[in-house]
């Protein structure tokens, strides 16, 4: 299927490149420049669009083309356009390709731009703007938005159960015995005959709402599965920023997943069978589970199939034996393709993008939270007009209690070695140690 | 079929016979040909042979995309030979074609027979049709949704009959023979449909003798139809085998590959390796040992299947 997409889109190039009208590359006409401007967020089109047009007025010569394309076609646009010279001006960047892209200099370094404007890094949230320095200590984006991880859950079931809001929010947990968090989710779980996971009688092969959804088995980052945990646990993925070393062999690690497929056993979660198949959002809101973890760009989502018997609400995720909470923050930011033909007129629009001009426009969507703090503020606020309470995402924040999403080299290598292994673990065919021999493989990657 | 083309010969022998009449007729036939052939040969020529030479190249270099190719010779071929991804990937696809091609053949064969026996009905013909025109990924999505564990139609009718859920596409020994029966549902109808179309073009006369000679159905099926019907069928075998172990577009939007590397088809590992991981150049390697592959088992088939002649002419 994404084959044939995109030998369609290869086809459907043709005429384009040949009139001449092909929008990705920027152009110049009688009236200044055209920049092209990619995102794959569908949800945050209207807001980019806003500040597009806001960008114009401010700078008549210079009109942007805002273009957003599915995620997985996205990626394939913006791969195949650094090879066939057709590329966004300016895109949306994760993190998961950003070593990718900077090792093999597709995007521009904004270190002189920075200076020359004198553009302060300050006004992000902590951390942010250096998730976007390059192993060459340069600056390649500026922060457009951050995400942090809580737990989603119905407040009917957590009432019938007689957990509060307080209660939930106060959660602890340990590998050992999965402390309070553990005892809460096996409460929430419930079987066929109404009897809780925690109760006499409980028939764990027949699950009719589980404690905890499983969403797959988190692949090497867990970013919404596990990484919540193991963090807490005193494990860090890798040896820092651009490291070298992947860490799937430390028992603090593997401890924490062994404790999370015990959860499997114990019937307080799916299977990874059973939960093949229609996504977590949908499986919550129908009364399938109790609890999921989850990110923050989820939100309107999951309130939006609010229900009669869906109740939606969030809870921070639970402390651990660090004595603190943890949550990975991701951060996008923008960056400028290497082969613009306008990358002075793209800095003014990043630029612009980074601003809180633009930034404040996205904060009123109420869709994702804008990386500049007071944006941050304003987005907070949008989200509770809607009487959504996000503070179990910001208090991570607030709290400093993020980790960075790692970056390294080989990314796509490492998801592509752990995943089939914690499936099988997650599938009760392997124990976690399993992992030990995968982060060899991995750990030569570097060599 | 085979009777047209014994005549094509002739023809051209005739026309060599009587030249200064037919030449120009000829010419310009030759032209017309060739006017009509030059679309489909650019097309053949911009997106099968260039592609395919271009790849053969890349599969002997180390490629990313973003930088200029490297040549390593073997490097790549060695690599595959010792990765246990690509034997496995290799096993779970011929699993696939197994069922997919197996269930397949032997149902829409009896379609076939049943349709041209005891139907004419345009109607009965549409409606067998109808799985193919649906999009390969609806169907996909469709039947991954009814199989849901939790939520999905097929589970709770099961449950409600007290037989059990069964994780269709979540149970590693399950989930690729799940995927190659959802894609026969699909293409069953097509199938059908071109076998049928050979079961019209073998002569009635040869039923009637048949049942002179006071052949009950099974022999009528054994004796004529499945002997007549064997160049169709091969035509039908090679071209579902070589589309079968192509398989994708479900996996992609199913299983990815999982669970495990329970469905990590050899053209799904193909995909991942070139456009997730960025090895473009493996990933050639990997797709021109599946091209031999192909080629192989196609010619291995035309040969034992004997798919240019017919027991017509006998």
């Amino acid at each position: 299927m994404k084959k044939n997409r995109l030998a369609i889109l290869t086809l459907a190039a043709i005429p384009l490149v040949l009139t001449g009208c092909s929008a990705p590359a920027g152009s110049d006409s009688a009236d200044g420049t055209t920049l092209s401007y990619g995102l794959w967020d569908a949800n945050q089109l209207p807001a980019y669009e806003q500040c597009a047009a806001d960008f114009h007025e401010a700078n008549p010569t210079i009109t942007v083309d805002v273009e957003q394309l599915g995620w997985d076609d996205y990626w394939n646009k913006i791969n195949t356009g650094f090879v066939s010279g057709e590329n966004f001006d300016v895109f949306t960047g994760h993190l998961a390709n950003f070593p990718e892209f900077m090792l093999n200099e597709q995007i521009l370094p904004l270190d002189d731009y920075i200076k020359a404007d004198g553009v302060d890094l300050s006004i992000y949230q902590a951390g942010l703007a250096d998730l976007w320095k390059g192993s060459d200590d340069k600056q390649y984006g500026l922060p457009k938005d951050f995400d942090t991880v809580a737990l989603f859950y119905n407040k009917q079931f957590t009432d019938a159960a007689g957990l509060t809001a307080e209660q939930l929010g106060a959660l602890t947990w340990n590998p050992e015995d999965g402390g309070s968090y553990e005892a809460a989710i096996a409460h929430l779980t419930v079987d066929k005959n109404g009897v809780r996971g925690d109760e006499p009688g409980f028939d764990k092969s027949n699950v009719e709402t589980y404690g905890l959804w499983m969403e797959n088995s988190g692949g090497a980052d867990g970013q919404t599965q596990w990484a919540y945990l193991t963090q807490t646990n005193g494990w860090t993925q890798t040896n820092g920023a651009w490291g070298d070393e992947y860490n799937f062999d430390d028992p603090a690690f593997q401890d924490t997943i062994d404790w999370w497929y015990s959860l499997v056993e114990k019937g307080y979660m799916p299977t990874f069978e059973a939960q093949t198949g229609i996504g977590w959002a949908d499986q919550l809101s129908a009364g399938k589970a109790a609890l999921v973890g989850n990110g923050s760009w989820m939100t309107g989502a999951v309130f939006g199939s609010a229900s009669d018997t869906f109740t939606p609400a969030i809870a921070p995720t639970p402390v651990g034996p660090s004595g603190e909470r943890a949550s990975m923050l991701n951060g996008l930011a923008d960056n400028i393709w290497a082969g613009t033909d306008h990358p002075d007129e793209s800095w003014e629009w990043v630029k612009y993008l980074g601003s809180s001009a633009c930034q404040d426009v996205v904060a009123e969507a109420a869709v994702v939270f804008p990386a500049i703090t007071t944006a941050t503020d304003a987005a907070v606020e949008a989200f509770a007009a809607k009487d959504i309470d996000v503070s179990p995402f910001i208090m991570q924040v607030d709290d400093d209690t993020t980790f960075l999403y790692s970056i390294t080299d080989h990314r796509s290598d490492v998801l592509a070695l752990v995943t089939p292994v914690m499936e099988s673990i997650m599938s009760g065919k392997s124990p976690a140690s399993a992992l030990t021999p995968v982060n060899e493989e991995i750990n030569a990657l570097f060599k | 079929m085979v009777v047209t083309a014994l005549k094509e010969p002739a023809a051209s022998l005739a026309t060599r016979r009587t030249p200064r009449v037919k030449t120009g007729r000829r010419d310009s036939q030759t032209r017309a040909a060739i006017l009509f052939l030059v679309p489909a040969s650019i097309g053949f020529l911009a997106f099968f042979a260039w592609p395919t030479l271009r790849g053969l190249y890349l599969s002997f270099t180390d490629y990313n995309l973003l930088r200029d190719p490297t040549f390593i010779g073997l490097d790549n071929y060695l690599a595959i030979a010792g990765d246990p991804v690509f034997w496995n990937s290799l096993k779970v696809t011929l699993e696939y074609v197994v069922i997919n091609v197996g269930v397949q053949t032997v149902a829409a064969l009896a379609l076939a027979v049943l349709m041209q026996r005891f139907t004419r009905s345009m109607v009965v013909r549409g409606v067998i049709m109808l799985p193919y025109l649906i999009a390969n990924v609806i169907v996909a999505l469709v039947w991954f949704w009814l199989a849901d564990y939790n939520l999905g139609l097929i589970n709770a009718t099961l449950d409600t009959m007290g037989l059990g859920k069964i994780g269709f596409f979540g149970n590693e020994d399950l989930a690729m023979g799940t995927i190659a029966l959802v894609n026969v549902w699909r293409h069953l109808g097509y199938t059908a449909l071109l076998l049928f179309a050979g079961l019209q073009a073998i002569p009635r006369d040869v039923y009637e003798a048949a049942e002179v000679d006071g052949a009950g159905e099974w022999r009528v099926f054994r004796s004529v139809t499945l002997p007549l019907l064997r160049p169709v069928l091969a035509f039908v075998l090679v071209v579902t085998v070589v589309g079968s172990f192509q398989i994708f577009d479900t996996i992609a939007v199913t299983t990815g590959g999982g669970p495990v590397d329970a469905t990590r088809a050899i053209n799904y590992y193909i995909y991942q390796r070139a456009f997730e991981r960025l090895d473009f150049g493996y990933a050639s390697a990997l797709a021109v040992i599946l091209m031999i592959l192909l080629a192989a088992i196609a010619l291995v088939q035309n040969k034992l299947l004997r798919a240019n002649e017919s027991d017509l002419e006998r």
